[in-house]
């Protein structure tokens, strides 16, 4: 809440302690949007890059939080550690959110080894939230060797987690028969591996075969990555071990054929064009004074084109956002 | 530029075996509707599951429900875990059906409200603003 | 109404008297009516009931003109709208059953028998969190819960401690318990077995309803699949062995006071009574082996008409279910029987005494809906488990309902009635109306992993807070006719401090004195079982209890097969 008492830079020893107070206060600050937390967040992120960051992305219903409930389960049996970002979305009316990932996370509760952050997407589109960055960077640095990021369970048309994750993780449910149209549309080629959860469901097989057919028309070229379709059942813990087996593989595959680092050159190329983008609307929202309403007048009047009122725009809250 | 994103978390959960959550589930939905945050852990958790969400979570506010009659155990327990993780600045609060001696009893420990059944869903939202704001940055 | 609908020779009325009684009507509505609301409007400008339907300012035959005649009926007559008997309460007073339970078995012993001496009829147990989640005492979930909100049973020494002194072939026995009720049944019917009687003698009922309990009342172990095979064992194992006892009891209560609707209740109940209709039958046993003792459980709420129009549309609904979808052909088969209890939602804290009116009307709803047994809320209730002092005035209750006010003397006096009539057929069609919309989901189970029930509930329970709140729904003594300085002073039921020392004592002693090598074994046993559906699951159970094994060393044995169910988290 609020501005804080304690400056947000004294966390940064304690965040790269591992201490998960200071860890989960900075990502409330980072959340909040404060200024104040930035020089900390700085920091923090010299001391990222370690972390082999997932993300988990599915339509709702499909079972993302049973599945990242299970893969932490079995990361946890081989003594590395698991930061947990899970999305959900806010309401579009009233801003509040309400936070259910972690009804299915329960059995991972207690144990020092696991984080989990519930965070709410507060408008944001693509399936992630402004601050969920922010949450892996403090994760990563903290010393985490997984981070998963469940994304929000909405459509699939726009997907940020595939420009932020070096491992992405496409789940479908099977008897979702519409769902698999959209993946066909959206998902298919995002996903460096494809999971189908609820195998003790009878309908599965014929969700894996669907799945495996779409892939074999848009091959790739022989030498580069081989989409697995997995299936999973949460429930019996099927497919389970095999799917971390393949995470832990495209992790190697990456470093490997040198696309990690063209990867997080991605990442990184997409997060700093984000911010620059949520910088101009913030700072716009905010001014909203009257020398930006004439500006705006003379484009709805046809007085001036919106590509001169845009860089005219830009020209003066550059001013601002800089300083 | 100051913050504009600055939300009221709070973490609900349902302690103990009871599984009556109909009441706990519209306090999550008049609080989310009030624009805050709020983290539903589910039924059946203990003392340790909740306060290690909530410092995780770094919320604001932990509400406990709990109509199984257990609450003079419960409470307790979860007053001193919060103690252990230096959490006390979170603010706890209690709901459900418990007699007033309890209640009384409940607050001198350190819960900072109980919330009797039939509370109306405005007087929870305001309780919930008033104390955050009682309490005050951190 | 359509015209045929009119001169359909099934119908009361003939299609000459309806059009002038249209006719009357409206002239009605031009001349008396108006003038009367240009004097006085009415206080609202819209009635409605319980569960949200508008209501007209009066009904005629009109309303009920496309009901068919034999929809209605006779008592005892297929579908039952009237009532599963003929004769009704003029042959037998429906059983009074007021639920106990808490402490020790030897505690709930005592107040098993002050009740029968007051003149109660039948017994009904209610069980601690612990036994109903299927934890021993010792268990840390178990905790502070140990005997407080119903009798703690961990092993059947428990379970002979009960019923102690009490012949269990002479009184039926009900059992308010769930996920873990196979593992009761199982030592009741050890238990019996000990004492040598005949089977086939015990009356009672175990509730056993598991897909309610997903729905509304979140007592669960297992996932669903597994606990329905549980459900489906009881069913089969009674149909088998127990000719007079109720091996499930299909609740519409818990959904009720987790906020659904009547109609929600009616509807939801019947959806779960198909699917274990389904499948008892697909493990090849035949519909009327079985279906005769199928029980039901449901709410009587405050809308005394609504209520008694929900019991005989529920009749009507489950009679024709069993005839035209499972092909039943015995009348028994299709005879839907209900215990039913007033509503304890709708106990209030403020001016407690309020609690015993408001229980009385919703008890007579009840028996106006020919239950065939019931429970009355103590006044207490809104504060702690009841007192035997307000046990007792509920079940007087009841004796007042019963033998003062002569409405048992005529079987289903308000049938005829144009209002319940077209109410009951309203429900009726609703009821189908919901029942075709969970089929083309992919059936109940489907619907519950969905979270289908759980929004719909959800939604009508958030609709009735506020409305509560907003003083839309009038709750006296909460919104309306508040005492400002009320000083609630109520003596409720203590709870003994020493209770969980006592049981887990109870516990460990049966624990080193038994043969752990007969238990082991039998678990070894219970575990093949358990891991083909295709078996039944009681008689190995049944073993293992009567070797003093306990419910939570079963329970934890099984959840190592089947794992435990999470929620899906609906709001």
């Amino acid at each position: 809440m609020v501005s804080d008492p304690t400056p947000s830079c004294e966390f940064v020893a304690d965040v790269l302690a591992g201490r998960t107070r200071a860890v989960a206060r900075l990502m409330t600050r980072a959340e909040a949007g404060t200024d104040e937390c930035r020089p900390a967040m700085a920091e923090i992120y010299r001391h990222t890059g370690r972390a082999h960051v997932v993300g988990i992305t599915g339509v709702p219903g499909c079972g993302k939080s049973s599945l990242v409930t299970a893969v932490t389960q079995a990361i946890r049996a081989e003594g590395r550690t698991v930061g947990v970002v899970a999305v959900d979305p806010s309401s579009p009316f009233t801003g509040g959110a309400i936070l259910g990932d972690r009804i299915r996370m329960g059995d991972l509760v207690g144990d020092p080894g696991v984080f989990i952050r519930s965070m709410a997407s507060r408008g944001a589109l693509g399936g992630l939230a402004r601050a969920t960055l922010d949450a892996v960077d403090l994760l990563d640095a903290a010393g985490f060797d997984i981070v998963l990021i469940e994304t929000v369970g909405v459509g699939q048309d726009e997907v940020d987690i595939v420009r932020v994750a070096d491992t992405t993780v496409v789940v479908s449910a099977p008897g979702l028969g519409d769902d698999i149209q959209a993946i066909k549309a959206g998902v298919l080629e995002i996903a460096d591996l494809h999971v189908v959860s609820k195998a003790d469901r009878p309908d599965a097989n014929k969700t894996v075969t669907e799945l495996k057919q779409m892939l074999m028309l848009g091959l790739r070229d022989a030498a580069s990555w081989r989409v697995p379709v997995i299936a999973t059942s949460a429930e019996t813990g099927e497919g389970i071990a095999e799917l971390l087996a393949a995470i832990d593989k495209h992790r190697t595959h990456l470093s490997t054929d040198g696309n990690l680092a063209d990867r997080k050159r991605r990442s990184a190329e997409a997060r700093t064009l984000k911010i620059a983008e949520d910088l101009v609307r913030r700072h716009y929202a905010a001014r909203r004074d009257a020398a930006t309403d004439a500006l705006i007048d003379q484009v709805s009047n046809r007085k001036l084109d919106p590509h001169s009122a845009a860089r005219q725009l830009l020209g003066t809250l550059n001013s601002e956002i800089t300083s | 530029m100051t913050s504009e994103d600055d939300k009221i978390r709070v973490l609900i959960a349902k302690v103990g075996l009871d599984g009556h959550d109909r009441g706990v589930k519209i306090v999550a939905r008049c609080l989310r509707d009030a624009g805050m945050d709020v983290i539903y852990t589910g039924l059946h958790r203990t003392p340790d599951e909740v306060v290690s969400a909530a410092v995780q979570e770094d919320v604001d506010v932990i509400g406990i429900s709990l109509l199984s009659g257990a609450h003079m155990t419960i409470f307790p327990r979860v007053i001193e875990l919060m103690r252990d993780a230096d959490a006390e600045d979170i603010l706890l609060l209690g709901g459900g059906v418990m007699p007033d001696e309890d209640v009384v009893e409940l607050k001198a420990m350190g819960v900072a409200e109980i919330l009797l059944q039939d509370t109306p869903p405005a007087e929870i939202v305001a309780t919930v603003k008033r104390l955050v704001e009682e309490r005050g940055p951190r | 109404m359509t015209d045929d609908n009119r001169t359909n020779s099934q119908n009361a009325f003939d299609g000459m008297a309806l059009e002038q009684l249209e006719q009357t009507h409206a002239e009605w509505e031009q001349g008396e009516v108006a003038s009367f609301l240009a004097r006085q409007p009415e206080a609202k400008t819209e009635y409605r009931t319980g569960s949200g339907w508008p209501v007209q300012r009066t009904y005629t035959a009109l309303d009920v003109a496309d009901t068919p005649l034999e929809d209605i009926g006779l008592p005892g007559q297929y579908p039952f709208t009237r009532g599963p008997y003929p004769t009704m309460y003029r042959g037998r007073n429906w059983t009074m059953r007021q639920i106990a339970g808490f402490g020790t078995g030897a505690d709930t012993n005592q107040r098993f028998k002050y009740l029968l001496s007051q003149g109660q009829t039948g017994l009904s147990t209610d069980f601690d969190m612990p036994t109903l989640m299927g934890y021993d005492s010792d268990h840390r979930m178990s905790h502070g819960e140990v005997g407080r909100e119903g009798v703690a049973v961990d092993t059947i020494d428990d379970m002979e401690a009960l019923f102690d002194g009490i012949d269990l072939t002479s009184i039926s026995v009900s059992m308010t318990i769930n996920p873990s009720a196979f593992i009761l049944y199982a030592m009741y019917i050890a238990l019996a077995k000990r004492r040598g009687y005949d089977l086939n003698a015990l009356s009672g009922t175990i509730q056993a309803d598991i897909l309610k309990e997903y729905i509304a009342q979140k007592e669960w172990i297992f996932p669903i699949r597994p606990s329905v095979r549980l459900v489906r064992d009881c069913i089969a194992y009674g149909a088998q062995h127990m000719r007079r006892y109720n091996p499930v009891n299909i609740s519409g209560y818990h959904m009720s006071e987790a906020g659904a609707s009547p109609i929600q209740e009616a509807a939801f109940t019947m959806a779960n009574t198909i699917t274990y209709v389904e499948e008892v039958v697909k493990s090849g046993v035949p519909v009327d082996d079985f279906a005769s003792r199928l029980s039901f459980f449901f709410v009587s709420q405050a809308d005394l008409f609504e209520e008694v129009a929900k019991f005989r549309a529920l009749r009507r609904v489950y009679a024709k279910i069993m005839k035209e979808r499972f092909g039943a052909k015995k009348p028994e088969s299709m005879r839907l029987r209900f215990h039913a209890q007033t509503a304890a939602a709708t106990l209030t804290k403020p001016q407690y005494q309020v609690n015993i009116v408001r229980t009385a009307y919703q008890a007579l709803a009840a028996v106006l809906g020919g239950c065939q047994s019931l429970h009355t809320n103590g006044m207490d209730e809104a504060f702690a488990i009841p007192t035997e002092e307000a046990m007792k005035l509920s079940l007087r209750t009841q004796q007042v309902i019963a033998e003062e006010t002569n409405v048992t003397s005529v079987v289903d006096p308000l049938g005829g009635s144009y209002y319940v009539e077209k109410l009951t057929t309203q429900m009726e069609r609703e009821i189908f109306a919901i029942l075709d919309k969970v089929e083309a989901m992919g059936g109940t189970v489907k619907a519950i992993e969905d979270g289908w029930f759980q929004r719909e509930i959800a939604d009508t329970a958030y609709e009735h807070a506020i409305s509560k709140a907003d003083g839309e729904k009038t709750v006296i003594g909460v919104n309306k006719y508040v005492e400002e300085d009320e000083d609630v002073d109520i003596e409720t039921h203590p709870y003994d401090p020493e209770t969980e020392k006592r049981q887990i004592a109870r516990l460990h002693a049966t624990r080193s004195d038994r043969d752990n090598e007969k238990v082991a074994a039998l678990m070894e046993e219970l575990k093949a079982v358990a891991q083909d559906p295709s078996r039944n699951i009681i008689p190995t159970t049944i073993e293992l209890v009567d070797a003093r094994a306990s419910m939570g060393e079963i329970i934890e044995t099984l959840k190592g097969l089947w794992g435990t169910y999470r929620e899906v988290p609906v709001f």
